[in-house]
């Protein structure tokens, strides 16, 4: 790869050595980012992972000791939602996380270079921090033929093994990357799977949604190179913080859910005050998830708030849970699947998970019967 | 890639900033281009999952074609159910789901400029080298926009330069930096990229209509017979007073940015570029299906965008588009990774497709296409056997010969500013700017919408959803329909077969499959294969930033474009999927 222009770039940088000595502190502070206002951000993402003021001091010390961590972003099998989704988010910011806090070296929609030139970024990148970098993939990899996806003429497949070699760990984002996702849905045109249903030697974080909510990518990000360490997950390989609750145990609604008070319709008087979406199909009872905390864009709403029942997205299978206006049933093969999702899950991620949790018995519960509305008290 | 052959074929993939997964070959005849080829690479199968299903939930399904154009497969799909069982939905319905189309305009056409297209013609380090003073006067000699003192521009590149000081260039590395063909003068470069960073937090706020009607964004919600949100001014739940003056709120904010950043940036980079006038034509051919009704889908005089069909440049024509005309619109795959039951020459209007994958093309990896044979899972839409382009340029050539006001001053207004003929409308450059000028249109549009929409609820109607014929016992054995569109890329139409209250057959023509296909049959090019065949010559083909300027002017969205099928081929399933 020629590239003279790039060398002239690079000769306006600093030597190796200097900038490998500088701090994200640093370096934020060069660019006229206040210590006052680095620690508001770091207090946002504290309290967005509900970790105590305590810990802000020490989410800020990691920050500012570290060189901006590479982060390698491989598309496969997508359709960018997951990538947009990423710049919805407002804390941390998208230009605050790309140009302040990692080093996004590869990334199809965002970064100048193409063809050569940004396979020669990849490559690059792979080298320099091999072993250190973070591997984040959206969109599933499909099986049945390498010619059903391919980049600069690689497979999916080979150029997601290629890559993993080198990574510290990798987020699959999106359900796609996570559980295989719409590709996968019956009846699986192209053979698609997941990242763990490929790379077995590698801690992997499963950030699921369709898309995942923006600050929920972000605050996973920023958790994992703030502490250099797997967040506690659950048996399908989500982080715990995130997707610790079901959307219907959170829900601002579920007090006309106890009351009996439902929606019928999009637009009768139930839809209007408010009331439970249940009998439109909501699945928020078995779907773990931060929309109904978190909400989306920041803070505006979240699919129940405006009226519509929750999908599911969150979930293995979720397109094939038998319709999304009808009252829950999961797919009946869903206890097998979940167990193989642990497997996976928790050997990629070196973590013994104990305990079945209570995600799983509600899954378990929902495979064998259809789910009632007296069931879901129980 | 060989070291400038004379007759060396050069390669882009992947191209980047672009949505989806997008491959050039390039045929050089010395540095000139002689011929091109465009290669979508992957595929994923969405039709065939659809069939089965619940109508009503095709939606979300379809969706899921394209994040980028996040809602518009919804939109094209909600109407084709509703086209198939004559479901009438309500007014608001009507002016929520205008207000959310045109959202996805500005925020989509905004964030292409600034983050897709933007690095083609800006030049990031020479921002390096401006003058922070001399920035300022230069962003107040084409705007009011506040942000422009030489304190925030001297801030920028600051930030900058901490930035490329840093040793890690992430997104910015690699790139073509210092290529002559960057004509923008340092202090230019540093107002584009200061806006860039703007661009990216003034499109997280604007998202935010989608949220308030649809509950998320990307992928907000539809349903067919309406919207989902309810409207009750004395509920806390529903649309209420205080999400409509959100709603407010965002349309101002879109307005103020297009009017005091985008519009003038785009004059002002264009002013540098106009040799890109004379290049990038590409067919001469354009295509509308026309959208945004005042009165129902049904009532096509009341759409804002009208339909129609121009051929070789004659704006004093507009052909009749019917979208159900078997001898109109027809797909080919000669040129594609599929088959067809009678043979690969045969071109299909979508109720007859069939679409069955087979994959074969080179064995990956691999280093070139054979572009004799099969070389794209898109397949090559035709109109009454034309190729056509379609998207923004489209849509103004359709509202300018059409007589339409505003779009006629406004090309008026850009065509004196630039001191450019006409005809550079038919062009790499006219193409970009023709995308500003109906951002333009819509962010003034917005206001209509939502004017109207406080006008009906005032008079008492609160309607959003039609219940009728929600239930699927209501529906007949059988249906069929068309749910079309304008969406931010171009012409989008989603065919739908409902038998026994669930999809028979669901097929989709996208805007990138017409412009970003193969060639068909008689070897006519696709509108991207054309319009790189058009005047380019590479300055380095180790570099070829000229074919990123021509193919980013299209805004590819790959995802959208590919189709796949019934590999059984036995059913007419078929669909843009990525």
């Amino acid at each position: 790869m020629n590239n003279n222009e790039d060398k002239t770039l690079e000769e306006m940088t600093r030597d190796e050595k200097t900038h490998d000595e500088r701090t994200l502190g640093e370096t934020l502070r060069s660019q006229g980012i206040s210590r006052r206002s680095f620690l508001k951000f770091c207090a946002a993402t504290a309290s967005m992972m509900a970790m105590s003021p305590a810990m802000i001091p020490k989410i800020a010390r990691a920050l500012e000791q570290a060189r901006r961590p590479s982060v390698i972003w491989l598309s496969f099998q997508e359709c960018t939602g997951c990538t947009e989704s990423l710049t919805r988010s407002h804390a941390a910011t998208i230009e605050n996380l790309i140009f302040n806090t990692i080093s996004l070296d590869y990334h199809h929609t965002l970064q100048a270079a193409s063809g050569t030139a940004a396979e020669a970024a990849r490559e690059a990148a792979m080298k320099e921090n091999f072993g250190k970098y973070l591997l984040i993939v959206d969109g599933s990899i499909p099986l049945d033929n390498p010619g059903y996806s391919t980049i600069a003429g690689i497979s999916n497949v080979d150029m997601l093994m290629e890559t993993a070699a080198g990574a510290a760990a990798i987020i699959a984002v999106g359900t796609c990357a996570s559980y295989g996702g719409i590709p996968h849905a019956n009846p699986n045109p192209t053979g698609a799977v997941s990242v763990t249903d490929i790379i077995k030697d590698k801690p992997i974080i499963n950030v699921p949604g369709c898309p995942p909510i923006p600050v929920v990518i972000t605050g996973v990000l920023t958790q994992f190179l703030t502490f250099g360490s797997l967040p506690e997950l659950d048996d399908i390989g989500r982080p715990m913080a995130f997707y610790g609750k079901s959307i219907h145990d959170r829900c601002y609604r579920r007090p006309f859910y106890d009351k009996g008070l439902f929606a019928e319709t999009f637009d009768d008087e139930g839809a209007k005050k408010g009331w439970c979406l249940y009998k439109l199909g909501c699945k928020g009872p078995t779907t773990y998830n931060a929309c109904a905390t978190t909400k989306w864009n920041n803070g505006t709403s979240f699919p129940i708030e405006s009226g519509h029942p929750c999908l599911g997205c969150s979930e293995p299978d979720f397109w094939d849970g038998g319709g999304f206006y009808k009252s829950i049933s999961m797919p009946t093969e869903n206890i097998t699947k979940t167990v193989i999702y642990t497997a996976a899950g928790a050997a990629a991620a070196g973590v013994a998970i104990g305990a079945i949790n209570r995600s799983r018995k509600n899954k378990a519960v929902a495979s064998h019967s259809k789910t009632g509305i007296d069931d879901l008290s129980k | 890639m060989s070291e400038s052959g004379v007759n060396e074929r050069v390669v882009v993939d992947p191209i980047t900033r672009i949505e989806g997964h997008l491959r050039i070959e390039a045929q050089m005849n010395g540095n000139k281009i002689e011929s091109a080829y465009s290669s979508g690479t992957m595929v994923r199968g969405i039709e065939i999952i659809l069939k089965g299903r619940d109508p009503r939930d095709a939606w979300a399904f379809a969706q899921r074609i394209c994040g980028v154009c996040t809602l518009v497969h919804g939109l094209a799909s909600i109407r084709a159910v509703e086209n198939a069982l004559d479901y009438k939905i309500p007014k608001n319905a009507d002016l929520i789901r205008n207000l959310m189309n045109g959202a996805q305009y500005i925020h989509d056409h905004v964030m292409h400029f600034y983050h897709l297209h933007a690095l083609d013609w800006v030049d990031v380090v020479s921002a390096l080298s401006a003058d922070p003073k001399a920035t300022s006067d230069l962003a107040q000699s084409i705007s009011d926009y506040p942000k422009s003192s030489p304190g925030y521009f001297a801030d920028m590149k600051a930030k900058l330069k901490g930035f490329v000081d840093s040793g890690q260039l992430g997104i910015f590395a690699k790139a073509y930096w210092g290529h002559p063909a960057y004509k923008l003068p340092p202090e230019a470069n540093l107002m584009a990229v200061s806006h860039y960073l703007e661009a990216l937090a003034w499109q997280r706020d604007v998202a935010r209509l989608h949220t308030i009607f649809g509950g998320k964004n990307p992928h907000p919600n539809f349903v067919v017979g309406g919207v989902p949100c309810a409207i009750d001014l004395n509920s806390d739940s529903a649309l209420n007073s205080k999400k409509l003056s959100q709603v407010q709120d965002i349309i101002n904010q879109m307005k103020t940015f297009v009017d005091q950043v985008y519009v003038p940036d785009t004059l002002a980079i264009a002013s540098f570029y106009k040799d890109w006038g004379s290049r990038g034509e590409g067919l001469g051919n354009f295509l509308t299906y026309g959208d945004f009704p005042s009165n129902g889908m049904d009532d096509v005089a009341g759409y804002m965008i009208p339909p129609g069909a121009i051929l070789n440049r004659d704006l004093s024509t507009i052909h009749d588009v019917d979208m159900n005309a078997a001898e109109e619109i027809q797909e080919y795959v000669a040129h594609s990774w599929y088959d067809y039951e009678n043979g690969k020459s045969a071109g299909l209007h979508p109720y007859k497709g069939e679409t069955r994958l087979n994959y074969t093309g080179p064995k990956p990896p691999y280093q070139h296409l054979d572009v004799d044979q099969s070389y794209s899972w898109l397949k090559s839409p035709r109109w009454k056997g034309n190729a056509m382009e379609v998207g923004p340029l489209s849509r103004v050539l359709m509202l300018y010969a059409s007589g339409h006001d505003q779009t006629k001053e406004l090309v008026g207004m850009t065509l004196n500013k630039l001191d450019i003929p006409v005809t550079a409308l038919f062009s790499t450059l006219g193409r970009t700017a023709a995308r500003t000028l109906e951002t333009k249109i819509f962010a003034d549009a917005m206001q209509g919408w939502y004017d109207d929409l406080i006008a009906n609820i005032k008079a008492g109607d609160s309607r959003t959803f039609n219940e009728v014929l929600w239930e699927p016992a209501s529906w007949p054995k059988q249906a069929q329909g068309v749910g079309f569109m304008e969406a931010p890329r171009g012409s989008l139409a989603h065919w739908i077969v409902i038998e026994n209250e669930t999809i028979k057959n669901y097929q989709a023509v996208v805007p990138s499959t017409w412009n970003a296909g193969p060639r068909d049959d008689k070897g006519q090019p696709g509108a991207y294969e054309a319009a790189l065949a058009d005047n380019h010559e590479l300055h380095d083909p180790q570099q070829p930033v000229e074919i990123l300027r021509t193919i980013h002017s299209f805004d590819p969205c790959i995802a959208c474009a590919v189709h796949l099928t019934d590999p059984d081929g036995n059913e007419l399933i078929k669909v843009k999927v990525r």
